[in-house]
């Protein structure tokens, strides 16, 4: 079985965002969510770098290890995924996750949050594979479902499919591991696997 | 166009071609492997300095610029490991050494028996703050400890979406409820601090084990050291648990990630304290101490049991005429 990971070649980044627009478009995301976003350093400065971040899906997870409900499962591909049947919106996720992946919609009183929202490596939810029911609807500014199943599909996630300089790699970790290590031979240079290390305590040698 | 500037352009163009070609040369004799982002910013080393990588995104919500924040991992340590050891500790440790101290002490009784006089502790009002704040406060502290515990006790009863439910409006209870135990901590605060310095008096009271581990009955005014203590726990722990409370409840409107698992730690712990010297406090309050759940119950007590427990309050309370007569004979 493949186990889904992202990778960011940070050297390949140009902080486009047609990501972020790729992910906003094929998942329906509601306004005030963001399942992905680049992250600039250093802005406009000498050593500015900018990476594109969403959920990592991680190895055990810290989001689903802090959830109080459990709510959180992990697919045979190594995607992490949740429930909002399940989510209470206590917003725990958020504090232990390494990536600030879990996004809230505000609804009702205070800053109270609804049923968290996060990258589902476009493969959906716990209903029935590519139904209207996985995908989800507009309830009350909140998204009731999870948006695309490419995976089930046979796709990988539209952020990297849409990647304009492939610096975002997405697919079975040892895979685009591989690749990032042909290119990094081959240009002679390498800022790492961004993440990797937090997410999937790995850094790839290069 | 005269000689002089033909010269100057000439020149110019002859320049601009040196380092037209000139610039290709140089990049030949370079090696293949110039790494164009060398000075820039490299993770390991960002962790390294601040265990976080801060930048920006062109997202109006400003959390969105932290990249990464390794320590949402030591949060998690603290909030699955720590804080439940704390919690099963205290709250335990608790129950035990109650259910061991009545099995030898048992009640304090009256030991006068009771007079059939009573005088007022508590009026109506003090009585209604009491009972807001500490309905408040079961509800809060058992929705809080479903956050903590619930997934391990009672997920396994009930099954995954009736818990889930079931959480759902604990979370609402606790949210809603923080605000009337809010206000009853701050009336508390204000109604009983005029009785709540420490004085001399407390010093031979605690010297004495306050009459419930030793056997005598040292004097007190209105409040003894103990109640003191717990005023000043409700006080400064109920402070606490509100003000890291709705840092929680309003997440980012006054600080960062960093300030949000500090404010839910702190807000842990203090709950959990909080509730085990609760325990201690409804204990002495019902079957820890005869004639002592009067006070808050009714109002009234006997006036043998202010004459045992607090007899510089009773002394006090008699000057100002508010014994009845019956009950002013000393029991000696």
């Amino acid at each position: 079985m493949a186990r889904m990971k992202f990778l960011c070649d940070a050297d390949r980044c140009i902080e486009c965002n047609a990501c972020v627009t790729a992910c906003k478009n094929e998942n329906d995301v509601p306004w005030g969510i963001n399942r992905r976003r680049v992250v600039t350093i250093n802005d406009g400065k000498p050593g500015e770098r900018s990476v594109s971040m969403a959920c990592m899906h991680c190895t055990d997870a810290p989001c689903a290890a802090v959830c109080p409900v459990n709510c959180f499962y992990t697919t045979a591909d190594g995607v992490v995924l949740h429930s909002k049947d399940l989510c209470i919106g206590c917003g725990y996720c958020f504090y232990a996750c390494p990536f600030g992946a879990p996004q809230y919609p505000k609804v009702g009183n205070f800053g109270s949050r609804g049923k968290m929202d996060k990258c589902t490596y476009c493969a959906g939810g716990p209903e029935a594979d590519l139904t209207p029911a996985e995908y989800g609807s507009r309830d009350n500014g909140q998204f009731t479902g999870y948006g695309s199943n490419r995976l089930a599909e046979g796709k990988l996630p539209l952020c990297a499919e849409m990647c304009s300089t492939k610096s975002l790699l997405a697919g079975d970790g040892e895979i685009i591991a591989q690749i990032f290590k042909e290119r990094v031979v081959r240009r002679g240079y390498s800022s790492g696997a961004w993440g990797w290390q937090t997410a999937y305590r790995e850094r790839i040698e290069t | 166009m005269t000689v002089a500037q033909l010269r100057v352009f000439a020149s110019t163009l002859l320049f601009g071609f040196m380092v037209a070609f000139a610039a290709p040369v140089s990049a030949q004799q370079q090696p293949n492997s110039v790494n164009p982002t060398e000075q820039s910013v490299k993770e390991q080393q960002l962790l390294k300095e601040l265990n976080r990588i801060q930048g920006r995104s062109s997202l109006p919500d400003s959390k969105t610029g932290t990249l990464e924040q390794p320590a949402g991992r030591d949060w998690r340590q603290f909030q699955q490991i720590t804080l439940r050891w704390i919690g099963a500790i205290t709250i335990l440790g608790m129950l035990a050494v109650l259910v061991l101290f009545f099995l030898i002490r048992g009640m304090v009784r009256i030991e006068a028996g009771r007079s059939g006089y009573t005088l007022v502790r508590f009026n109506a009002f003090e009585r209604f703050v009491h009972w807001m704040t500490a309905m408040c406060f079961i509800v809060l502290a058992l929705s809080g400890l479903n956050i903590t515990f619930g997934k391990e006790l009672l997920l396994p009863l009930m099954g995954p979406q009736a818990f889930a439910t079931f959480s759902q409006w604990a979370k609402y209870a606790h949210n809603y409820l923080s605000f009337p135990f809010t206000l009853g901590v701050a009336l508390m605060f204000l109604m009983w601090i005029a009785w709540n310095f420490p004085s001399g008096v407390d010093f031979r009271w605690i010297r004495e084990g306050g009459g419930i581990i030793g056997s005598k009955h040292p004097p007190a005014r209105r409040f003894n050291a103990g109640q003191k203590a717990i005023y000043w726990i409700v006080v400064l722990g109920g402070g606490a648990a509100a003000v890291t409370g709705y840092l929680l409840m309003f997440p980012f409107y006054a600080t960062d990630i960093a300030g949000m698992q500090t404010a839910q730690m702190v807000h842990g712990i203090v709950g959990l304290i909080f509730m085990a010297i609760m325990l201690a406090h409804i204990y002495i309050g019902t079957i820890g101490m005869q004639g002592a759940f009067e006070a808050m119950g009714k109002g009234e007590v006997d006036v043998n049991w202010a004459r045992q427990h607090h007899s510089l309050w009773l002394e006090k309370e008699t000057k100002k005429g508010r014994v009845p007569a019956g009950g002013v004979a000393p029991a000696e």
